[in-house]
């Protein structure tokens, strides 16, 4: 599948080539699909015929994943890599990309591995640091004066990074806390030990349609605690699959529709335009990246490799966030605000109550190597 | 741990063992009689799902939707015997295999084609919601006691179909010798295609029950079709006791085994290791009980050599 504005007669010609590989069959579809919808609108609405881009899946599996990125790099010579929803995925694919001499710009996935030690000049992460939402879930808690919360997540890095990230700016005693398989559909077990440690509230990270599940086994196990969590399981792809479920649900992103700016209006209306639907944190996400890729290459030639990498750095572009700026590791600075769960009419949708951390940058910044 | 606890863990247990049961039901069903390996169980498994989705959104009932979802699974299964599985039974498995992994492939595009790729709503129905308190004083989901009346239904219906029924009769000696059936005048290629929509419309059935509590997704077949084959090794190959024997004990050690373990291992560890440690050994479970199971009994505890 290619999408572009331009047709090309030979590898190069000055025209930046970008690989978009994301999720598009299977589970998780939902994620990729609007990553791509994102990223294709901002180079749709730019219209810059410098640019183009080739989509392809990686049905959420790690070895497709990197043939993919292979086919790309060798056949397709593109010169930027992006798209990853999953960290598994872009811990597989971006340093490999960056070894080979090419960008990879995340529009989600953002590993720690990738953001301490790890680090690298050629790895941008638009979207956060993985950490960083479960971080602002564990601050919008200790505000909330919650004493005893019991936070649970599937038992992978990015489940035990999402807890460590809760307790890290939450800091008081906890009511409990549970690994879960990943991939778990069923969470009576786990609701029965919430119901029965006396908990205050319940902060949780499951992703895609394990958190529908939870949510839908929460409101029918009758339990009615105040519930926090990021905003991957009350995001705008999930929320109408989960209903009433979560209505009132505080979570945390640095995104929401309503964040009052001209390219977040210009973003979300075009969205709808475009698809018939709301924007998820995914689409946003990519949409930045797709717009900070773009405000790169009215600067610098992709042939100067220093001089763009330069450009992406300065980050030079209207994020629908408002204000957006990369720390000496390539990872956000940014605020992070807590969002609740609304019925527009009857759409589910979020809307921002506060903010709960400004220009915050991740823990890892200090162990990368990167100047700024 | 409490008793209280205990006791709804134990009910958690078996709810997800007679949901398993159900799953389980239909591949032992069709591997005993057919000699068939279907990795597409999962799907329709989905389609139950999906369907019970739609059907509620459309009229408004989770019982008609519920309905609507056993009718499309049994046609479904029905159609797929019709066109693809019935060329399969003379191969070997691995052909099998194969041939009905291509179809897993073919029902979640088709899926993905036909509802999107967001997941679909459905809600449990409104006189099921909520809770309800057992003797005891323990308070249990009502729509998780109905899972589990329904599930033990369907095994005792199940049960009294293979046994004490003409058609029950049929499947037994189909699963014993199908040529000779076949030479005393029973249409082999009715009763399988039957058989083969049975459990299609069991796998609907557990689908479209699990839809309302959990996440209906393409691709949510595959997770529980591993359980299922998982069931069928346990409790013996073939064998519906079998299947619901294996079904509850695998329900109730993944249940107590995630609620028991790390409390367990917090006994002698700091808790945010116990929590680590245990989640990762129960996770492994019920795979360390099949091997034990084989260990002791290699056709499993009901399956005969």
């Amino acid at each position: 599948m290619t999408f572009g504005t331009a047709a090309l007669s030979d590898a190069h010609g000055g025209k930046v080539k970008i690989g978009l590989i994301t999720t598009l069959t299977g589970g998780g579809a939902s994620l990729g699909v609007d990553t791509r919808d994102g990223f294709m609108l901002a180079i749709d609405q730019a219209g810059n015929d410098m640019v183009e881009v080739i989509v392809e899946d990686d049905e959420r599996a790690p070895d497709v994943a990197v043939q993919v990125a292979d086919k790309m790099i060798q056949s397709d010579k593109v010169d930027i890599l992006t798209g990853i929803v999953w960290s598994n995925l872009a811990l597989a694919v971006a340093p490999a990309a960056n070894a080979q001499g090419k960008f990879y710009v995340s529009t989600n996935a953002a590993p720690a591995q990738l953001a301490g030690k790890g680090c690298n000049q050629d790895y941008f992460a638009v979207s956060y640091q993985n950490d960083n939402l479960h971080e602002a879930a564990g601050a919008h808690a200790k505000a909330s004066n919650y004493s005893k919360p019991f936070i649970l997540a599937p038992n992978y890095p990015a489940g035990q990074d999402s807890l460590t990230g809760f307790k890290r700016l939450y800091g008081g005693e906890l009511a409990g806390e549970l690994y879960t398989k990943l991939g778990q559909t069923d969470y009576a077990a786990e609701i029965a030990q919430i119901r029965a440690s006396e908990a205050d509230s319940i902060f949780f990270f499951l992703p895609g349609g394990m958190g529908i599940s939870f949510l839908k086994q929460l409101a029918d196990s009758g339990i009615e605690l105040p519930v926090i969590g990021p905003a991957f399981s009350f995001d705008q792809t999930i929320l109408p699959a989960v209903g009433d479920s979560a209505l009132g649900v505080h979570n945390t992103s640095q995104w929401n529709k309503d964040i009052d700016n001209e390219a977040n209006k210009k973003f979300v209306e075009g969205f709808e335009d475009a698809y018939g639907r709301l924007p998820s944190l995914y689409a946003a996400q990519a949409y930045d990246t797709a717009n900070l890729i773009l405000s790169a290459v009215e600067k610098a030639g992709i042939a100067d490799h220093d001089a763009f990498r330069a450009a992406l750095k300065e980050a030079d572009f209207a994020s629908v966030r408002g204000k957006f700026s990369f720390g000496n590791n390539n990872h956000p600075i940014q605020d992070i605000y807590v969002r609740e769960v609304i019925k527009e009419g009857d759409v589910y949708t979020n809307k921002i109550i506060s903010t709960v951390l400004t220009d915050h940058q991740d823990v890892y910044a200090a162990e990368c190597g990167l100047s700024n | 741990m409490s008793t209280i606890l205990l006791i709804e863990q134990i009910l958690n247990g078996l709810q997800f063992g007679v949901m398993l049961f159900l799953m389980a039901a239909g591949l032992t069903l069709i591997f005993g009689v057919m000699g068939l390996i279907n990795l597409a169980h999962g799907s329709l498994f989905m389609i139950g799902a999906f369907v019970a989705a739609a059907g509620a959104a459309a009229t408004g009932s989770f019982v008609l939707g519920l309905i609507a979802a056993l009718m499309a699974a049994a046609l479904f299964g029905a159609l797929i015997e019709l066109t693809v599985i019935r060329r399969l039974y003379a191969r070997d498995h691995l052909d099998q295999v194969l041939a009905t992994f291509a179809l897993i492939l073919i029902f979640s595009e088709a899926t993905r084609w036909v509802f999107g790729s967001f997941p679909l709503y459905l809600d449990t129905p409104e006189f099921l919601s909520g809770t309800v308190t057992l003797p005891g004083g323990i308070l249990y989901s009502k729509y998780r006691l109905a899972i589990i009346l329904i599930g033990l239904a369907v095994a005792a219906g199940l049960f009294l179909l293979i046994s004490k029924t003409r058609v029950g009769m049929r499947i037994r000696a189909g699963e014993n010798d199908r040529e000779m059936i076949g030479a005393l005048g029973v249409d082999i290629s009715i009763l399988y295609t039957m058989v083969f929509a049975l459990g299609a419309a069991l796998a609907g059935l557990s689908g479209a029950l699990v839809g309302a509590i959990q996440s209906v997704e393409v691709g949510m077949g595959e997770p529980v079709l591993i359980l299922a084959f998982v069931v069928i090794v346990i409790g013996g190959i073939g064998s519906i006791k079998g299947a619901l024997a294996g079904a509850v004990l695998v329900g109730l050690t993944d249940t107590l085994g995630r609620s028991l373990l790390p409390l367990l291992f917090a006994l002698f560890m700091d808790p945010s290791a116990a929590t680590s440690v245990g989640s990762a050994l129960a996770s492994m479970l019920i795979y360390i009980l099949m091997a034990g199971v084989l260990l002791f009994k290699p056709t499993g505890l009901f399956g005969s050599a």
